[in-house]
């Protein structure tokens, strides 16, 4: 059902998220948007359940604009990215638990751009490519066998089983948003 | 964690949740908030319709009840789900918004409220409080509210500019909540949580039957009278269809000036005047030997027709010479 993917080059970061917000039978929204800016250079991507993914995800971003606020610089995608794990963790255990699927992707001056791959249980994976959903199965096994770290930004290909998805860029400039991809853009 | 007030979630007969309290009989789909409901944004602002059927685990409750419930004078929400859960929630966001309205001198706006909302429900998630809304609203600033003056005008516009400017460095992008767009909004909020910006919402049983009117016939570009009948349409679709949903249908007109409400209309007329169309051919014009004594159908262009027809003959007859001609036209159910 909801999919998002992430796929780490060499100097930038490319996300993607499905853009349905559906309620069990009914599409209630098509053009939802479900990545979270937490900074300039840092994206959230946030599925799961109902109101969780929005309220977690709010929480973090506002979170992370208040760490700027005080200390007048923006945490690193790692130190955000921990940030969140350790939020998650936290709530685990607690009465009300987070179910959200999160990819965090950011571009750090120092370190390049990274990847971070968090499932509902609070675990933590930095990795080159991610996917969360039903689309994960089949596109993990294709960036597997054709990743290669040096890929450059013309070559990416997705497995559509739905209607249409948002596509963000992360690099040293910031975010930038790229064309959405419909079905008929693959016609 | 539960609130710290009193508001705990006690047991209370679900009106409005069909057979989801006699577990007995299993539904196809989840198939709750017996109700429809619905909303949508076009050029002449905001348009929300529902039924007025309350339905308690098959039994009608109310036929009358009220499902728009206006929380100020340009926001009007759509209640679906448990009619108490709903009527308290609304009675309390209406109450913060006013508390909001007099601390900082302005209108909150319909993402604001619909926020708030989400928040004030998110400690009673998975808990049995049911309350699905469309909060439909005209969010214009000050410049139509009578009682600012201009000092506190520009005062409050100089503190929307500095909000902006100040949350634009440390975030911008898609959710840029300090910039005010006035004009028309629609947001649907859940009690599990979800909040949808929007321009098209239906909620509750009859939703699906409502969707497939809505969704051929709602462009920006109607006016509003087409834009009423295409909701009424809707309704009366999803209430032909829905057990849940019926009797009659209530619209909401939101513009710049303030939410209107127009006549609640029985759904009952509606249903008779489509069997009249649709058995249009069998229709018999009689011809009878009264006192010129004509019995007048309600509605139905094609009822109308007919009497025309029948008064053509009336008229000819008389003419003729044949006294007394009366027309009476009947219709097979």
């Amino acid at each position: 059902m909801e999919y998002l993917i992430g796929i780490q080059g060499p100097d930038f970061v490319l996300v993607a998220a499905d853009n349905v917000a559906a309620s069990s039978i009914i599409q209630m929204k098509h053009d939802y948007d479900k990545m979270f800016k937490l900074s300039e250079k840092i994206l959230l991507l946030c599925v799961g359940e109902a109101g969780d993914t929005v309220q977690f995800a709010e929480y973090i971003q506002k979170n992370v604009q208040l760490y700027k606020m005080r200390n007048g610089y923006e945490l690193s995608p790692a130190a955000a990215a921990n940030f969140t794990r350790k939020n998650l963790a936290d709530y685990l255990r607690s009465r009300t638990p987070y179910h959200v699927n999160l990819l965090l992707a950011g571009y750090d001056e120092a370190d390049g751009p990274g990847l971070y791959y968090m499932d509902y249980l609070s675990a933590l994976a930095k990795a080159p490519f991610a996917a969360h959903g039903y689309g994960a199965f089949l596109t993990l096994s294709i960036l597997d066998r054709y990743y290669r770290p040096e890929m450059h930004r013309g070559g990416e290909r997705f497995i559509l089983n739905l209607p249409s998805f948002n596509v963000r860029l992360i690099d040293r400039e910031g975010i930038h948003d790229l064309e959405k991809l419909t079905l008929a853009s693959f016609l | 964690m539960p609130s710290q007030d009193s508001m705990e979630p006690t047991f209370s007969l679900p009106i409005g949740l069909p057979l989801s309290s006699s577990h007995s009989v299993p539904l196809p789909f989840p198939m709750s908030h017996g109700t429809t409901t619905l909303a949508f944004i076009f050029q002449g602002g905001v348009l929300a319709a529902a039924d007025t059927r309350s339905s308690c685990s098959g039994l009608v409750a109310c036929p009358a009840a009220q499902k728009i419930l206006p929380i100020h004078s340009h926001l009007v929400g759509t209640t679906s789900g448990t009619s108490a859960d709903c009527a308290l929630w609304k009675r309390i966001l209406a109450r913060e918004l006013r508390l909001y309205q007099l601390r900082h001198g302005r209108r909150l706006s319909t993402g604001g409220a619909a926020k708030l909302l989400s928040h004030m429900l998110q400690p009673f998630k998975g808990t049995e409080l049911c309350v699905a809304a469309t909060l439909c609203g005209w969010d214009g600033g000050e410049m139509d509210d009578n009682q600012m003056t201009d000092v506190e005008n520009s005062a409050s516009l100089n503190l929307e500019k500095a909000k902006t400017q100040c949350l634009s460095t440390a975030v911008g992008g898609q959710q840029c909540f300090g910039r005010e767009r006035s004009g028309p909004s629609l947001y649907y909020v859940c009690s599990d949580g979800t909040r949808l910006k929007g321009t098209l919402f239906s909620v509750g049983s009859g939703s699906p039957y409502a969707y497939s009117v809505l969704d051929q016939g709602v462009q920006w570009g109607l006016t509003v009278q087409e834009a009423v009948s295409i909701a009424r349409e809707a309704v009366f679709r999803a209430t032909y269809r829905d057990a849940y949903s019926g009797n009659c249908v209530d619209l909401y007109h939101i513009t710049s000036k303030g939410w209107t409400r127009r006549n609640r209309e029985d759904l009952k007329e509606e249903y008779y005047r489509e069997k009249e169309r649709q058995s249009g051919d069998s229709q018999r014009i009689m011809v009878k030997d009264f006192k010129g004594k004509a019995f007048r159908r309600m509605g139905g262009e094609f009822t109308a027709h007919s009497l025309a027809l029948c008064r053509k003959v009336q008229s000819k007859s008389l003419q003729l010479g044949v006294k007394g001609v009366d027309c009476q036209s009947t219709s097979r159910y």
